[in-house]
């Protein structure tokens, strides 16, 4: 269940709040007396879209549970950049252990919930993609298999970021990273399936798997909640640019959110028990090369000798969830 | 000694800190600041108004407040909603987006909800003991009279005239201007003390100056004299002077045009009176105009419904004679550089009467003697004051040089009254310097929802050749509240709070409702994100002073 959009003729739709709309009908950021559970002061880079998430998702959270929440932190930018020893950013409990360990530690922070008899404190994990979707992965897998009732929140900026920009397995094809330098035949990231977490999330067929943006605060805070709904595992995917990974402007962080929806390079949706239940549909369709020619990690397909083929690949990408996932409304 | 360490968990050494310790601040190169970009449609105005400024009241259903913001620049906008030719509207950013905001639509809603609730002006303060005398009742008369009126100052009206209203009554068809809105707005001038004096033209301004004691003088005669050329007309040639005509339009006796009129000119007064004398049973009324439709100085629309209400028109032709009701029409050619050639060629057309509309002169009688005051091309010379050769008397409206607009008249109105208002301090006015404009590239439209522009109903075509009813209707109240809500506030900050959402490092602080934001330079890094996603412009980055 996605958000329903207000009809509203100035803004108010897309904006994150607005004078004019009752307060139910604006974001939980619009609101003064917010969480900022994570505070100011913390280390990320300038424009991190990471930082952006998650204070988005952990608010939207917080307001779930009545401030009753636990957050287990996988290593990764996130928890660098929040906790400096001995400071942190965070305003909320939050343990790290591991790189890889995220989801079992907060599967043993939920038993130990259930053993303390505090049904109402709800425990969350979050990490980056590295974590999530090759280091963290084993675990995270058997978390959803064992439908431990936790929320994992991966924060997908493509890449190793924290160590130097290396590649993942959420790396798209064709993009620099410092291990796919441009050089040779197929310069850049292999093409290749990569490995889609939200789908194998939901072939494990947990209660709940969204996907979301950065881009799109009214949606991201109606699936959190929605996900608060459930006991269980659920998981978010939320797509957060990376200005320093991707060699982007750091104003344009919400903007190259905005066109990876509005392209149909990622999809948004959510889906219930293994069922897609809603799907963000596109405003104004845009070529990919709008979303790929203001990311310098894409730069050596543009230049003098545009690489057309290679773009025209991203267009098939982008039309296959087009097809797939029916993102283009019926009407238009 | 003790050992504060050992109270600690094992491995640690220090207390917990926050990270607010830590002020990212130092990083910036850039800062955001929050800004007021003049938005086009203010930029746009020949009358000053804070468009914007009034739509965002209106947006809230504040009608009132609205109102008052408008009338604060324009004290009619009943008139203004009906006669003004919206050139704000061509201006206005959503017109790239859709369709433009029905400014001029949502003006008219104000004017008429103001007289329907019975509206009155806020009495000035203080009064100043100075004593004003504006000559002429027109649109730029009664707007100065208006703004001198609420600076304190005493006003008096000396009206030629049997009524007030100028052009605006005289020149205007009723079809497109209702007289009782004209009239309501006029009185409500006059409701906040200012001494309207109908039958009492000034003969000699020096002296009318002198004998009532006035410390300084707006003049604002207008043009009401139509032009003549030199036709060669024998007897039982009735030819008439367009505004001549449109003033006789507002007594009992209603002008005898006759079955075929013709009219000879290409201006708003030309389509005016085509229109006028179609209501007045005219079958057949034709224009004649030297030279092509996209030449015509009229503007689109007019011609536009004058052609749908079935006036002729005939481009390309000048009138060289009338004779016992048979015009004489020559064919002009057009040549390339712009100008007229005579081809020779020639033909008749029947008649009835002949309608002048060639533009129209001041008459400057009441000027004579007065030393200092310079007349150039038959309108008055005045400086960027708004003031004449002679210290202490100002002119505006038709009488100076100007598009002669019913907007742009009132426009001289409120900045001759700052100017008198300054000269009387013995100061002078200074214009407050400009904001930046914002244009289209400011602004980031994903944030607004689609919505066409909403159209005002149009009297039936049957009805608009028979009677004088008003040709565009009105919005009513959720229409024009739609219509106010499509304004993308360019420029101004409307309280969205994207700045205060997409800020990743909780650098925007929300000081709560009609007090916006400001930042918090301790943790801003300059990402620029808040600019970049700002809905109208309202933020810029710059420089920090190293």
């Amino acid at each position: 269940m996605s958000y329903e959009p207000i009809k509203f003729y100035q803004t108010g739709t897309f904006t994150i709040g607005n004078r004019l709309l009752a307060p139910e009908q604006r974001t939980g950021q619009a609101d003064m007396g917010r969480t900022n559970s994570l505070n100011s002061g913390h280390r990320a880079c300038q424009g991190c879209g990471e930082a952006l998430g998650a204070r988005y998702a952990i608010d939207a959270v917080m307001r779930a549970t009545g401030n009753q929440m636990i957050a287990c932190n996988a290593t990764g930018c996130l928890e660098v950049f929040s906790t400096p020893y001995p400071e942190t950013s965070w305003q909320i409990p939050w343990i790290h252990s591991l790189f890889g360990n995220a989801a079992a530690v907060a599967t043993g922070v939920a038993a130990a919930m259930k053993v303390k008899g505090k049904k109402d404190v709800r425990v969350i994990a979050q990490g980056g993609d590295g974590g999530t979707t090759d280091i963290g992965f084993g675990c995270l897998s058997g978390m959803f298999e064992r439908n431990d009732d936790v929320l994992y929140i991966c924060y997908d900026n493509q890449a190793y970021m924290n160590t130097g920009v290396q590649r993942s397995s959420a790396t798209p094809p064709a993009a620099r990273t410092a291990t796919t330098m441009p050089v040779g035949p197929e310069p850049g990231n292999a093409w290749g399936q990569g490995k889609n977490v939200p789908q194998i999330a939901m072939a494990h067929g947990i209660p709940y798997v969204a996907t979301a943006t950065v881009a799109d605060l009214h949606d991201l805070e109606a699936k959190v909640k929605r996900a608060m709904e459930f006991r269980g595992a659920r998981y978010i995917h939320i797509f957060v640019p990376c200005p320093l990974g991707w060699g982007a402007a750091s104003h344009d962080t919400i903007r190259l959110a905005r066109l990876a929806k509005e392209t149909g390079l990622f999809p948004v949706y959510s889906a219930e028990y293994g069922e897609v239940v809603s799907v963000s549909k596109i405003r104004q369709k845009q070529p990919v090369e709008d979303y790929l020619r203001p990311q310098r990690r894409f730069a050596h397909l543009f230049g003098k000798n545009p690489n057309v083929e290679v773009i025209a690949r991203f267009q098939e990408m982008a039309d296959r969830n087009i097809r797939k996932f029916g993102l283009l409304d019926d009407n238009k | 000694m003790e050992n504060k360490q050992i109270d600690k968990p094992f491995a640690i050494t220090l207390d917990v800190g926050s990270s607010l310790a830590n002020k990212t601040g130092s990083w910036r190169t850039f800062r955001p600041v929050y800004l007021q970009r003049i938005p086009p449609c203010n930029n746009q105005c020949p009358a000053g108004e804070n468009i914007q400024g009034w739509l965002f009241h209106a947006e809230s259903g504040n009608y009132r407040e609205a109102w008052k913001t408008l009338t604060a620049d324009n004290p009619m906008p009943g008139v203004m909603g009906r006669v003004c030719y919206h050139t704000c509207e061509s201006a206005c950013n959503r017109g790239q987006l859709d369709s433009a905001v029905g400014i001029n639509s949502v003006e008219r809603f104000l004017g008429d909800e103001a007289l329907k609730q019975n509206w009155q002006f806020d009495k000035p303060v203080k009064e100043s003991g100075k004593k004003v005398l504006v000559v002429g009742a027109g649109p730029s008369g009664l707007s100065a009279a208006y703004h001198l009126r609420r600076m304190g100052h005493q006003v008096t009206i000396q009206e030629a005239g049997p009524v007030a209203g100028g052009m605006m009554r005289f020149g205007i068809p009723k079809y497109r201007l209702p007289r009782e809105v004209l009239d309501g707005e006029i009185q409500r001038i006059v409701n906040l003390g200012v001494d309207l004096k109908l039958n009492s033209k000034v003969k000699d301004i020096q002296e009318t100056m002198k004998a009532g004691g006035y410390d300084a003088v707006f003049l604002a005669v207008g043009a009401h004299i139509g032009k003549r050329t030199d036709i060669p007309a024998c007897e039982g040639s009735r030819i008439l002077d367009a505004a001549a005509v449109l003033r006789s339009m507002e007594g009992e006796d209603k002008p005898m045009l006759g079955r075929r009129v013709a009219i000879y000119g290409g201006g708003n007064t030309a389509m005016d009176v085509a229109r006028t004398a179609k209501r007045l049973g005219a079958e057949e009324v034709v224009v004649i105009y030297r030279r092509t439709r996209d030449k015509m100085p009229a503007h689109d629309f007019e011609v536009e419904e004058a052609l749908q209400e079935g006036v002729l028109m005939k481009w390309l032709s000048t009138i060289k004679g009338m004779e016992s009701g048979v015009i004489t029409v020559e064919k002009v050619a057009l040549e390339e550089d712009g100008a007229l050639s005579p081809t020779g060629e020639f033909e008749t057309l029947e008649a009835d009467s002949l309608i002048l509309a060639l533009g129209q002169d001041v008459e400057l009688s009441l000027l004579e003697n007065v030393p200092g005051m310079e007349i150039k091309n038959g309108v008055v010379h005045v400086n960027q004051h708004m003031m004449t050769g002679a210290p202490g008397i100002f002119a505006g409206g038709d009488m100076v040089p100007s598009d002669r607009t019913v907007t742009v008249a009132i426009g001289h109105g409120k900045k001759a009254a700052r100017h008198i208002d300054a000269w009387l301090n013995g100061g002078e006015y200074v214009k407050p310097a400009k904001h930046e404009v914002a244009t289209f590239d400011k602004l980031n439209t994903w944030y607004y929802t689609d919505a066409p522009k909403t159209v005002r109903p149009m009297l039936d075509i049957i009805r608009r050749q028979s009677t004088f009813e008003e040709v565009q209707g009105g919005l009513d109240e959720n229409n024009a509240l739609f219509e106010a809500r499509r304004c993308l506030s360019c420029g101004n900050c409307f309280e969205c709070d994207n700045c205060y959402g997409v800020c990743p490092d909780n650098a925007v602080i929300k000081l709560g409702p009609g007090k916006k934001f400001e930042f918090n330079y301790d943790y801003c890094k300059g990402c620029g994100i808040c600019v970049e996603e700002c809905p109208c412009g309202a933020i810029k980055m710059v420089p920090e002073q190293i």
